[in-house]
């Protein structure tokens, strides 16, 4: 594992991790799908787990997981990614499974099938990326969109009279029993970087240590949909999408709470 | 009996049950399901024995949540089966196209009852088309057996397991209310498998090879039509290499009954009152709806002077024997949607084409 640094300039302090396969990425310029994918491989490389992972990928701009991180993967249909896992959980309980889904796969089409993973204390991990609208499909109204925020199908921008709100999967999984850790975390600063991988590897040493299902909501951009500079993006997150989606853990299971 | 020579069990079992001890004996150890009238014993016996061998049952919450948990155990390399009814299998369909697109086997049963919408629960062979045709999207096939005893039941399932991992691809049991409710002594004839055990193409984490991926997402170039072309050709070997049928007392018919499952059996007592009339009749029972004996239909329609259709429908398979064979002019049809037809019924029908006066 350890490198020395060439040219005696000591130890090699930054490295792409071993799990992240050396490919351009197809995501925009701006996207924090990146971003996720690094912390993701990281943790993976962290906990040595590459030789016994297998992911899962859903639909959407983030199907393309299977090109980019190098581990086992399934393709999910839409929203079915926490079912898909749970059926090779269930099947190789020695395994590390994740899933890696977007907002309109987990908390529309979806939201069925991660509740019941949730709330039977599936021993499964899922990156859950919050980017407020359908990227892949050209920027739709997700059910996470923002009141008032125009999307190709709110172009009169979301109105709760007649879409309702935006929905905080992160605060609703941690209600569950069979939740053992929920946190929101963000990527548009270095200190959020941080948090967001303190997170990812809490959530990933809840299943190593079967203590059961883990979340980790990233709050990402989607520069191109949302019609803003990077830059603009990233203030967004920072601004009103934090203020309605609090970053935060909303559950952390204790050993000596596990029944 | 000689030493070393297999003991064969005759058991008194439902239907249902015989599926689940012919799962048990292929090997399946992983079962999830989600109840419906009429195949819940099926979940029910499962529930029961797969924790004592080591199995795993699990009730999902929705039938569409339970074809996915399929299509991650079979990821896995794991046999694994569901069961349900018309309802049900409707839920599953987006998972079926997933799992024939991505070549994933698994043992899918449909203990049919009355439809549409909720229907009913009488038994019913309206789900023929859904089944045969394949109800998901794409266009995709995948074999279809129709037992017609508690014996096929049992044996049809373990043949179900083999066809679906040498195809790498979904199969179908096609049962009814019936078939799946009815008890009658059977032979638990042992398990011989007929494919490789090893599942090279199994998810189980990237030891000591490169990363491998289940999927059915094809954008680059036209990845898609050379996978469409890989799949028909599946589809193909099946047709030729997998079509399975009775032949029926049909030594010298001039009337030949084709039905498949619970219609097959009862037809089959209405043949026997027939012949021992003096009237020629008899069956070509087709066992695998997908492929159907296209062939062998067509060369009984070709001897006899008139073809019978029976099903427990309005007419389904009656477009796949007409599709099987030139001869129209001989093709009769009875059917009945939501119920079983006598076997009075059957043999009056039967005197009738005879010119036999009622």
């Amino acid at each position: 594992m350890k490198e020395k640094g060439k040219g005696g300039f000591g130890k090699n302090v930054y490295r792409r991790p071993e799990s992240l396969v050396d490919v351009k990425t197809h995501f925009c310029p701006g996207c924090h799908h990146g971003i996720a994918h690094k912390i993701l491989a990281e943790t993976i490389d962290r906990f040595c787990l590459r030789e016994k992972t297998v992911g899962v990928a859903c639909v959407g701009c983030s199907v393309f997981l299977y090109d980019y991180i190098d581990v086992d993967v399934a393709e999910a249909p839409h929203g079915r990614a926490p079912a898909v896992a749970t059926g090779v959980k269930r099947a190789q309980p020695d395994r590390f499974v994740f899933t890696y889904q977007g907002d309109g796969d987990l908390a529309a089409i979806g939201t069925s099938e991660v509740i019941h993973a949730a709330n039977r204390g599936e021993n499964i991990t899922v990156i859950f990326v919050n980017n407020t609208t359908y990227g892949m499909t050209g920027g739709q109204m997700a059910p996470t969109t923002m009141l008032g925020q125009k999307t190709s199908t709110s172009p009169y921008g979301r109105d709760f009279r007649k879409d309702g709100y935006p929905i905080k999967m992160a605060e609703l999984l941690a209600t569950l029993e069979g939740t053992a850790y929920s946190a929101r975390v963000a990527t548009s600063t270095p200190a959020q970087i941080r948090k967001a991988k303190e997170a990812v590897r809490k959530a990933f040493d809840m299943q190593i240590k079967e203590m059961g299902f883990s979340i980790v909501e990233f709050l990402s951009t989607c520069p191109t949909n949302w019609g803003m500079k990077p830059i603009d993006a990233q203030k967004r997150v920072l601004g009103e999408m934090s203020e309605y989606f609090p970053l935060g853990v909303y559950k952390e299971r204790k050993q000596a709470d596990f029944l | 009996m000689s030493r070393g020579a297999a003991v064969i069990h005759r058991t008194l079992m439902k239907g249902n049950e015989a599926i689940c001890a012919g799962a048990i004996a292929a090997g399946c150890r992983f079962y999830y399901g989600y109840p419906i009238t009429p195949q819940n014993d099926i979940p029910e016996y499962m529930s029961a024995h797969l924790p004592r061998i080591g199995g795993t049952f699990l009730q999902a919450e929705s039938e569409v949540a339970t074809i996915n948990f399929i299509l991650g155990t079979s990821a896995s390399g794991r046999r694994v089966m569901t069961s349900s009814s018309g309802p049900g299998i409707s839920l599953m369909q987006e998972g079926l196209s997933y799992m024939a697109g991505s070549e994933l086997p698994a043992v899918v049963v449909n203990i049919s009852r009355s439809g549409p919408g909720l229907g009913g629960i009488a038994p019913s062979q309206g789900d023929y088309f859904q089944a045969v045709k394949c109800g998901g999207h794409g266009g995709y096939r995948m074999p279809v057996l129709a037992p017609h005893s508690v014996q096929e039941m049992y044996s049809l399932t373990m043949l179900a397991f083999d066809l679906a991992d040498k195809y790498r691809n979904p199969a179908m049991i096609l049962g009814d209310a019936i078939v799946g409710q009815m008890k009658e002594p059977y032979e638990q004839t042992p398990y011989v498998s007929s494919v490789p055990a090893e599942k090279p193409w199994a998810l189980t984490g990237c030891a000591g090879r490169p990363r491998q991926h289940l999927k059915s997402l094809y954008l680059k170039d036209n990845a898609i039509e050379v996978h469409n072309w890989k799949l028909h050709g599946k589809y193909r070997r099946m047709e030729e290499d997998e079509v399975r049928f009775e032949n029926y007392r049909l030594d010298g018919a001039r009337i030949a009954i084709v039905a498949f499952g619970t219609a097959a059996r009862v037809s089959k007592t209405a043949i026997q009152w027939a012949r021992d009339e003096g009237i020629a009749v008899g069956m070509l029972r087709p066992i695998t709806l997908y492929p159907f004996p296209e062939t062998q239909v067509d060369e009984v329609a070709r001897k006899v002077d008139v073809v019978l259709v029976i099903e427990m429908n309005t007419g389904q398979m009656l477009q796949d024997v007409k599709m099987s064979t030139p001869c129209h002019d001989k093709i009769r049809f009875l059917g009945k949607p939501c119920a079983m037809p006598t076997p009075e019924e059957i043999h009056g029908e039967i005197r009738r084409l005879a010119g036999k006066a009622e």
